[in-house]
């Protein structure tokens, strides 16, 4: 139940190999971050960093506004479900549930207080008895949790602690998480994952995590509506947002970009008098695209390669154009008859999104200030 | 590939078949000669043993100057060979050592000039001559008697229990379990701590520790005898109990700090760094997390280390055996039974299979933790 408090924090491996630099991070009491980013970005770096498994390289670390960079994992006041479960596999569920606490030599009364209201709380009660052996996935990770809970720590970090489950055990576990965080509002969570779906389901914020550094937190709202740049745009959100490159040809309160492949693009994105002939990429979610008819506007032209018709919605893959990934629609309803032929598509200028250089132009004149990792 | 894999399931198993052979003929040879007379070992192999024995036994009738009785004008001497034993089959007989199976039982053996001689199945006999022919000394009857399967105890009784026999196990076996039971758990206690540290702690030179130990896999224990007795003597151990305790242990603990370490290192790390983060020690997630669950590579290198020591002539000539003779080992005590009772073979097996029992319990009791020992870590 803290706050917690990360500057500038950096990790090196042997001096030379930078993993991690310039993270600006405060979480307050109560809150569930999640960590994303693609893999080997550092995000479980981080978490062990804050856990007290990795040392920290450069930075301050506080919890409580305490600095714990040297202070060891077990008095920070931290608990840790791990990916693998760890669970010690000699040991009953019971006997892993109190391990810690035995350690920190608790009473006994204290000690079964506390395993009788974590297992009640994870429907672990006629399991207590068991060895992790005989136990399901969805179990284990009970288990795992459950450790945490009696140590009644600070702050809970999960590293990845759905991603060795089946899908639906996944979806299940996911709810009982977000549950478990709904009857602990006061405990502070971490959560490390590369599933959007986890991230976006079970965030207070999300902080992604990428070339080192933060490339932007928010809510799983503001990241999939405003992102700050071209790589946060394109990480969330499945399939990704369409990158189309242009030129402003027209500025004020509303920004018009004749895109290189023949269509126009009306965006909300103010801009000012000198942005004019900038080069930019204008950023479209799949599922922002209408079907376009003859004549009119339309911001993508081009033949479909691919249709895919999922009922509720068709995804029509556009020709690619040379290295660039193919266009992408997620048009609702049914459209049939249009493979093999040239369709257009065009947008909602609130939905349409502006990049120069990988950053927002919404976001110029907004709230950053921070600096931004270069984006990938 | 179906046909290769059931081609190879066959050879698997046939050389299973094979290495199971070879290993239980000698040892059940060696049970079964221990169990036996020198005599049955001479005339007989082991595999025989369990079978009735046909031998031919000679018989002497009684003496006719005592039992011969008048009938007519001939004599009749009446009798039974197996009298005051156990009546045994009888297969055959005959009254002359160049024909000993000359006659059914109960066939009547024509002896020349009218003297005669039935053997009945039941080991009567009747001999009937003139006055001239039945006198004299009994006459020899060669019976093939079959005889059940016979085993005794004696040799063991000899080797063990006989106080009067200087050439005895028991001392021996004692002396070796003094050296075996401290030579095996003594370096399983040093090299566990040593391989925890090797597998799981931080701290400089951690790498040249371990290839130092690799290099020492590789010395051979020979270069080390002379050296280390010399040492031994200027520090005044001598020859003796402590010293071969420390010896086996030196000579044990490379292989048994590869060993442990190599398993250790393969436990997971996400279960020691919970460990750290719920508040464990060093000293605590060595004794409450890592032995617990690395009781199989210590199983399996306990069993090694017993088997070794077990066996070992070498180690123990050099550190322990003395002049008086007080402090022999049983593999030493079978080389003197070599030299001494070269020809007595029921002593011999009965001495090697005194050697080999424990060993055997040993493995028999042990051996799921050998094999998952020797495999651990290389399975997940």
């Amino acid at each position: 139940m803290a706050d917690l408090k990360l500057t500038d924090v950096g990790k090196t491996y042997g001096g030379t190999v930078e993993v991690l630099k310039h993270i600006d991070l405060e979480i307050e009491q109560g809150e569930l971050i999640v960590f994303v980013g693609p893999s080997g970005c550092g995000k479980s770096t981080l978490l062990r960093m804050i856990a007290g498994l990795e040392s920290i390289s450069h930075g301050t670390l506080e919890i409580d506004g305490e600095v714990v960079n040297d202070v060891p994992p077990s008095q920070r006041g931290i608990a840790m479900v791990f990916q693998s479960y760890a669970l010690y596999p000699h040991m009953t569920v019971r006997d892993n549930m109190t391990f810690a606490l035995k350690i920190a030599k608790k009473s006994r009364e204290e000690i079964d207080a506390a395993v009788d209201k974590a297992a009640r709380i994870l429907q672990l009660e006629p399991y207590l008895d068991r060895l992790p052996k005989a136990l399901s996935g969805g179990q284990r990770q009970r288990v795992a949790i459950g450790r945490s809970i009696v140590r009644d720590p600070k702050v809970y970090l999960f590293d990845e602690p759905l991603s060795n489950l089946d899908a639906a055990l996944r979806v299940a576990t996911r709810i009982e998480i977000a549950q478990l965080k709904e009857s602990m509002p006061e405990s502070t969570m971490i959560y490390v994952t590369h599933d959007q779906v986890e991230a976006m389901t079970l965030a207070t914020r999300i902080v992604v995590l990428a070339n080192k550094g933060i490339a932007q937190v928010g809510t799983p709202l503001q990241l999939y509506e405003t992102p700050e740049n071209e790589f946060v745009a394109q990480f969330i959100g499945s399939p990704s947002m369409n990158l189309l490159a242009g030129e402003i040809t027209n500025t004020g309160p509303q920004t018009t970009v004749a895109l290189a492949g023949g269509g126009t693009a009306v965006s909300n994105v103010a801009s000012q008098p000198s942005d004019m002939g900038m080069k930019v990429n204008v950023g479209v979610r799949p599922e922002d695209f209408v079907a376009a008819g003859e004549g009119g506007d339309f911001v993508y032209q081009g033949r479909v390669d691919i249709t895919e018709a999922l009922g509720e919605v068709t995804l029509l893959y556009f020709e690619a154009e040379g290295e660039a990934p193919p266009v992408i629609a997620k048009l609702p309803g049914i459209h049939e008859g249009l493979r093999g032929n040239v369709a257009r598509v065009r947008a909602d200028p609130a939905k349409v999104h502006i990049f120069h250089d990988g950053r927002s132009l919404a976001w110029r004149d907004g709230t950053p200030g921070r600096p931004v990792a270069a984006v990938a | 590939m179906a046909g290769q894999k059931s081609t190879l399931t066959w050879a698997v198993h046939i050389s299973v078949a094979f290495l199971v052979l070879l290993w239980v003929f000698p040892t059940v040879g060696l049970l079964v000669s221990s169990f036996r007379t020198g005599d049955q070992i001479g005339t007989s192999g082991w595999w025989a043993a369990l079978l009735p024995q046909e031998q031919v036994v000679q018989f002497r009738t009684l003496d006719p100057d005592d039992a011969r009785v008048p009938v007519g004008d001939l004599f009749v001497v009446e009798g039974d060979i197996f009298e005051g034993g156990e009546p045994l089959d009888i297969a055959a007989y005959g009254t002359s050592s160049r024909a000993v199976g000359a006659f059914e039982p109960g066939e009547v053996s024509e002896m020349g000039e009218g003297e005669t001689l039935v053997l009945n199945p039941d080991g009567s006999y009747v001999w009937t001559g003139t006055d001239d022919q039945i006198s004299g000394r009994g006459q020899r009857i060669f019976a093939t008697v079959t005889s059940p399967p016979e085993f005794t105890t004696a040799n063991y009784e000899f080797m063990l229990l006989d106080e009067r026999n200087s050439e005895g196990m028991t001392r021996a076996f004692f002396n070796t379990l003094t050296v075996v039971i401290p030579a095996t758990i003594i370096p399983i206690l040093i090299a566990a701590f040593a391989a925890y540290a090797l597998a799981w702690m931080d701290f400089p030179g951690r790498a040249l520790l371990v290839a130092a130990v690799v290099a020492l896999l590789v010395v051979p224990l020979q270069l080390a005898l002379i050296p280390l007795l010399k040492l031994h003597n200027e520090i005044g151990i001598g020859k003796g109990y402590l010293g071969v305790w420390l010896a086996h242990t030196g000579f044990g603990m490379p292989l048994a700090i590869y060993l442990l370490r190599n398993y250790m290192v393969g436990l997971p790390r996400d279960i020691i760094e919970n460990a750290k983060v719920d508040g464990a020690t060093d000293f605590q997630i060595f004794t409450k997390i890592i032995l617990p669950l690395s009781f199989p590579a210590l199983a399996s290198f306990a069993i090694f280390q017993f088997l070794w020591t077990w066996n070992d002539l070498l180690v123990a000539l050099v550190f322990l055996i003395d002049s008086s003779g007080q402090t022999t080992v049983m593999t030493r005590q079978i080389v003197e039974l070599l030299g001494t009772r070269g020809g007595d073979w029921e002593i011999l097996a009965t001495a090697a299979f005194i050697s080999i029992v424990v060993p055997l319990v040993v493995f028999f009791a042990m051996q799921r933790y050998l094999v998952r020992g020797i495999l651990a870590g290389s399975v997940k």
